[in-house]
């Protein structure tokens, strides 16, 4: 089977993110960028299963900026086989980000996708639910355990009461959630040997899907800061604190 | 205009976020009309009836709506839209899986998590784990939205609407239920309680997060959440999960216990009222935002809050 991992290429998760002065958005020159840590474990995932030999070929797709390669490179060097880099300069949204997608499964066909379940700068968490519909496919979101059942695929989903398990005909779309797997690290042969691998460089306009934004920035904005309030010295005076405000 | 509500509901209860996401449909405008569709749900049905601002509510039962599959709800939903302007989900677990289904199948560009409806077209929500706060206009003909439950108040339960019944669509569906593990708990629901106790890295065991966290909670009537790292390490059930990927919470009083504050666990409680910091860290990021902070050995400070309050 062969698998298709979509990989955003993001502000990296440690690096705590300015808004621009003028609120047109958040600055990201000079910003050390990365792989979408959700993507990750979609690629972890993929490669794990290869590794079971359920899957045959990991095909990495990302849609973003010229420096998207180098998010691809990551997929690679962790065990991705080539990837497919759909080179724009406009923040592709969601809903056009799944549209190319789509396109490129009817090409490729493969059996499964695998998406992060959200990435960490829209916080959107829409696109592998949008393609899963685009292709009338069924999903497993938020995933936390996925496993081959005869022709079907059980997919452990994290739940707001708990955890749900569902099963799937195949192809499907799922969405990694946190615990699905920790990534590995790409060793330093594997990053050497990921240059050779194959990218092809597309546009979206090669799939006939027009990118404009649905939606338009009206601003952005700084959230309300919040001030540090007041050591206390001990338990008593933090009960005394709290009664003192009401809050117990 | 009309907005269509999906419920979140247990079959046998409405939970609190309809009431919430009500409240959002409201400030946008319009009749609002609540789909719940379940398995032996006409519980949950009669509690949206109640819902103060409701035109009518729509009960559908069916199987497949026992566990809210997502390729059941869509085939539902996409063609009742066309005698709707906008669908308003919450931002549930339930939620978030269905609703960008419904965009994409109606060609809409969906609006995650709002925190503020400013017009009809115009809404706020956090972006990069609530570090920036965005304000979009959106330029689709029909709005798909999922709501934030911290940043509205639900509406009241003082409604009468009437309630109809609509047929399920066929199935089968690619999809199926399998299995489900629900944490049973008598404690109050991390999304919509007023106190919330958390635990992080710092109670180094499954055992200690019980031993030192749940008494607290119990104590004060509260929900209990831990830090991404509590969880990953497995001293807490992913359910308990608050931060950017996980639960938003927006308690009167949040006790954050043995968590540093790593900006994704601060995107899920900083909006809580009141938020104490029980940490041994002095410069633990978590005290840049706490209202009070007691430095200190938690399993030392823990035990004697408990025991004092």
């Amino acid at each position: 089977m062969k698998v298709l991992v979509p990989v955003k290429r993001v502000i990296d998760p440690n690096v705590r993110p300015r808004v621009k002065a003028d609120g047109t958005g958040v600055d990201l020159a000079n910003i050390k960028m990365a792989m979408n840590p959700f993507c990750e474990i979609a690629v972890e995932e993929a490669v794990r299963m290869k590794e079971k030999g359920v899957v045959t070929e990991i095909v990495l797709v990302s849609i973003g900026p010229a420096q998207a390669q180098e998010t691809i490179r990551i997929g690679l060097a962790m065990g991705g086989d080539r990837g497919i880099l759909v080179q724009t300069d406009v923040a592709v949204e969601p809903l056009a980000v799944a549209k190319i997608l789509a396109k490129i499964v009817e090409a490729e066909q493969p059996g499964l996708v695998i998406t992060g379940k959200q990435a960490i700068d829209d916080d959107a968490n829409q696109t592998g639910q949008m393609l899963a519909a685009l292709l009338d496919w069924p999903q497993g979101s938020f995933a936390s355990a996925v496993a081959m059942d005869g022709d079907k695929l059980k997919v452990t989903r994290e739940v707001d009461g708990g955890l749900q398990t569902v099963s799937l005909s195949l192809p499907a779309v799922v969405t990694t959630d946190l615990r699905l797997n920790e990534p590995r690290f790409a060793s330093l042969p594997n990053i050497m040997k990921a240059k050779k691998k194959p990218i092809d460089t597309k546009a979206p306009a090669d799939y006939g899907v027009d990118v404009t934004p649905r939606l338009s920035v009206v601003k952005v904005a700084e959230p309300k800061k919040r001030e540090a309030g007041e050591k206390v010295a001990d338990v008593d005076a933090l009960i005394a604190k709290l009664k003192s405000v009401g809050a117990i | 205009m009309a907005v269509l509500v999906l419920a979140e509901h247990s079959n046998d209860a409405l939970n609190d976020a309809t009431a919430k996401t009500v409240a959002a449909a409201q400030a946008f405008g319009g009749d609002i009309d609540v789909l719940v569709a379940g398995h032996n749900a006409k519980a949950a049905a009669d509690a949206a009836a109640k819902l103060a601002g409701v035109r009518k509510v729509i009960h559908v039962e069916g199987e497949a709506f026992s566990h809210a599959l997502a390729e059941a709800v869509e085939a539902l939903v996409v063609p009742m839209m066309s005698g709707y302007d906008a669908f308003f989900a919450p931002a549930t677990t339930t939620g978030k899986n269905v609703a960008p289904r419904i965009a994409a199948k109606l060609d809409v560009m969906q609006i995650s998590e709002i925190t503020k409806v400013i017009d009809a077209s115009t809404f706020e929500r956090p972006i990069y784990a609530g570090n920036a706060i965005l304000t979009v206009k959106s330029a689709d003909a029909k709005k798909v939205v999922t709501v934030r439950g911290t940043a509205f108040q639900a509406v009241a339960a003082t409604g009468s609407a009437s309630v109809e019944t609509a047929a399920a669509p066929a199935g089968p569906f690619k999809a199926t239920f399998v299995s489900e593990e629900l944490q049973k708990s008598d404690r109050p629901e991390l999304a919509s309680a007023k106190r919330v106790v958390s635990g992080g890295r710092a109670l180094a065991s499954a055992e200690q997060f019980n031993q030192y966290i749940l008494p607290l909670a119990d104590k004060l009537g509260a929900g209990v959440g831990a830090s991404r790292a509590a969880v990953d390490a497995g001293y807490a059930p992913n359910d308990f999960q608050v931060g950017q990927t996980g639960k938003v919470v927006a308690p009167e009083l949040y006790i954050a216990i043995g968590i540093s504050g790593a900006i994704q666990h601060l995107a899920g409680m900083k909006d809580s009222k009141i938020i104490v910091a029980i940490n041994k860290d002095e410069e633990a990021p978590i005290f840049q935002i706490a209202d009070y902070a007691l430095v200190g050995d938690l399993f030392k400070i823990v035990p004697e809050l408990t025991s004092k309050l």
